[in-house]
């Protein structure tokens, strides 16, 4: 695998949180080091779990193989392997093999003398799976409450589950949660568009810096969130979108047990309007 | 780790306010008003304006405004101009589109007509907005970007509100102005046509959202954590390449093998957006018009397993003309 050509005088030696040298090494583009050894690991394991799960399903369809978690009945407990014991192996293999990816992440940050906003970032996203299939499992108590892995299993799961609250979008923290997921898709096409159009104008004009781009947005909005604050601002939205979905699931169950829309009476019940 | 992650701005610089491009105002000149703001200032720029209206920027509020006084007042009528109760049943009140029975004719006023009208507004309100994207940045001499990205949210508006109902035959079609009811239509809509998650637009479109945030967030951090190296100025880092895009280059190909570069993770930014409204927009064109039942669709394409059937099935009352 070529190099870029100024990736050599980056190549250098540092930066591991475990391993000394011994790991640091790189294999085509990508970074080994220790953590990349486990995640290698748990990927590879968790893969061959889920073939295995797949060959003792009832079919191959990519669309419908489905590895589903042990029915309520075992509670916390280890199940049998083809009873939803590959669905917790596969969890185990999952869980390490994303939290190895955060500390890769880490250092790499620190090999190239970057700040941790990204590993920051994709443990949110971690933390959202985790609370999927542990946390509310845990407080639910019972394995069975994870979603299955499967491409529309998944989905029915969503389904099913969001109709056992009758109106999943009554929940108020899954209506914050999408919120955030559209608020942070419309700041990204307002930022890459801003950057493509002072970046790209009309053939034969020059390439537009910062005070086009602030004046565009105070010219259009009255208001231009500035360079530094336009990524501040997408990693909050982002951050906020991965985060209320977490709260809008742990809260299903394990704090509210009723459909979603009842939890409104609250307000029309409220002592200030008689 | 302790150090400096430049989450917020720590020294404030403020001289007199930053002055816009020069451009040829025309008859209607920018509001040359500025103000600032220490506490935004912590987060982003701490000025605000001068902003320019213009004839579009004015008549696109005066449609939106006249769009939100029709929804908020048929509100208010329908709890018998009860200001209290106004307020405490706002989440559940709606504008509701015509009946079924009206087809594409213009009901009375009070039973869709309000609906109706407010739909002309609003739409006149966006494309007047719409202009305005545009004209802004040719007035500029920058790309039009930000006009065609919009155009995109336009088109899942209108096929919502527009093209879906006429193709539908009737205005009833339409989504609900109001908090909780437009989502009882989403949920009815799903429930109707036999869950929308087997819809393969549909799912198009969610990868488009949460694709657009995910890059949001794997973006802003990327240029958060160069920030100390000058990664912020992107322009500048596209057309004269600094360290700092070398390092997140590197960052992203040392993870995964694969990097975008500092102009083009904007256009990946640009399309997962613009695709998210697209792609969900074709699949709600498609519900009721081609496709009458995802699930049963979905079968019969080989993508989803045929279920037992657990209950006796239920007859669907719009077939047997309830509802009109």
């Amino acid at each position: 695998m070529a190099l870029l050509s100024f990736e050599r005088k980056y190549r250098v030696r540092g930066g591991t949180l475990v391993g000394g040298d011994l790991f640091d090494f790189w294999v085509g583009p990508f970074y080994v080091g220790f953590f990349g050894v486990t995640t290698i690991f748990f990927t590879l394991v968790g893969i061959a779990l889920l073939c295995w799960g797949a060959s003792m399903g009832p079919t191959w369809n990519l669309w419908e193989i489905n590895i589903a978690p042990p029915p309520l009945e075992y509670g916390l407990n280890f199940a049998p392997l083809a009873e939803g014991g590959i669905w917790q192996l596969v969890t185990i293999c999952a869980t390490g093999a994303f939290v190895s990816w955060v500390l890769r992440q880490v250092e790499i940050s620190r090999k190239l003398g970057m700040k941790y906003h990204v590993p920051v970032a994709y443990a949110v996203a971690v933390f959202a799976y985790v609370t999927l299939v542990i946390f509310r499992p845990l407080l639910l108590g019972a394995w069975g409450h994870g979603f299955p892995y499967g491409i529309f299993s998944h989905l029915d799961w969503v389904s099913n589950v969001g109709y056992q609250y009758l109106h999943f979008h009554y929940n108020p923290a899954h209506m914050i949660a999408v919120t955030f997921f559209f608020t942070t898709t419309l700041a990204l096409a307002l930022h890459g568009s801003l950057i493509l159009s002072a970046t790209n104008p009309k053939k034969g004009q020059t390439v537009k810096k910062s005070q086009h781009e602030d004046t565009y947005f105070r010219d259009f909005l009255g208001y231009s969130i500035g360079e530094v604050g336009i990524h501040r601002l997408g990693l909050l939205l982002a951050l906020a979108a991965g985060f209320f979905s977490a709260v809008c699931i742990i809260i299903s169950g394990p704090f509210w047990t009723k459909g979603w829309p009842e939890w409104w009476d609250w307000w029309l019940n409220l002592p200030i309007w008689s | 780790m302790a150090d400096y992650q430049n989450i917020f701005t720590q020294i404030q610089v403020r001289g007199p306010a930053e002055e816009p491009v020069p451009v040829d105002e025309g008859l209607f000149p920018r509001v040359n008003r500025t103000g600032f703001s220490h506490l935004v200032g912590r987060f982003g720029s701490a000025q605000f304006g001068p902003v320019y209206l213009g004839w579009f920027g004015l008549a696109s509020l005066a449609c939106g405004f006249i769009a939100f006084e029709i929804i908020g007042l048929n509100m208010l009528a329908s709890v018998g101009w009860n200001p209290i109760e106004f307020i405490r049943q706002l989440p559940w009140l709606a504008l509701e589109p015509p009946a079924p029975s009206y087809g594409l004719s213009w009901p009375p006023m009070n039973e869709g007509g309000w609906f109706l009208l407010t739909g002309i507004f609003l739409t006149a309100s966006i494309m007047f907005w719409w202009i305005r994207t545009y004209r802004r940045a040719r007035a500029l001499e920058m790309g039009t970007h930000v006009a065609w990205a919009f155009a995109s949210a336009i088109f899942l508006y209108l096929v919502l509100g527009f093209i879906r109902p006429v193709f539908m035959g009737s205005w009833g079609e339409a989504v609900p102005y109001g908090i909780f009811p437009h989502l009882d239509w989403t949920a009815a809509f799903s429930l109707r046509y036999g869950n929308l998650f087997y819809n393969p637009f549909h799912a198009l479109s969610i990868v488009f959202l949460y694709g657009s945030t995910l890059l949001f967030a794997m973006h802003g951090a990327t240029v958060l954590a160069v920030s100390h190296l000058g990664g912020d100025r992107e322009v500048s880092q596209i057309i004269d390449r600094g360290t700092a895009t070398e390092r997140t280059a590197l960052f992203w190909r040392w993870t995964m093998g694969f990097n975008a570069n500092f102009e083009s993770i904007h256009r990946w930014a640009w399309w997962f957006a613009v695709l998210c409204t697209l792609t969900g927009g074709i699949g709600i064109l498609l519900t009721g018009t081609v496709v009458d039942n995802w699930y049963l669709w979905a079968v019969e394409h080989n993508f989803a397993p045929q279920y037992p059937e657990v209950w006796p099935p239920i007859a669907d009352p719009a077939a047997s003309g309830g509802m009109q």
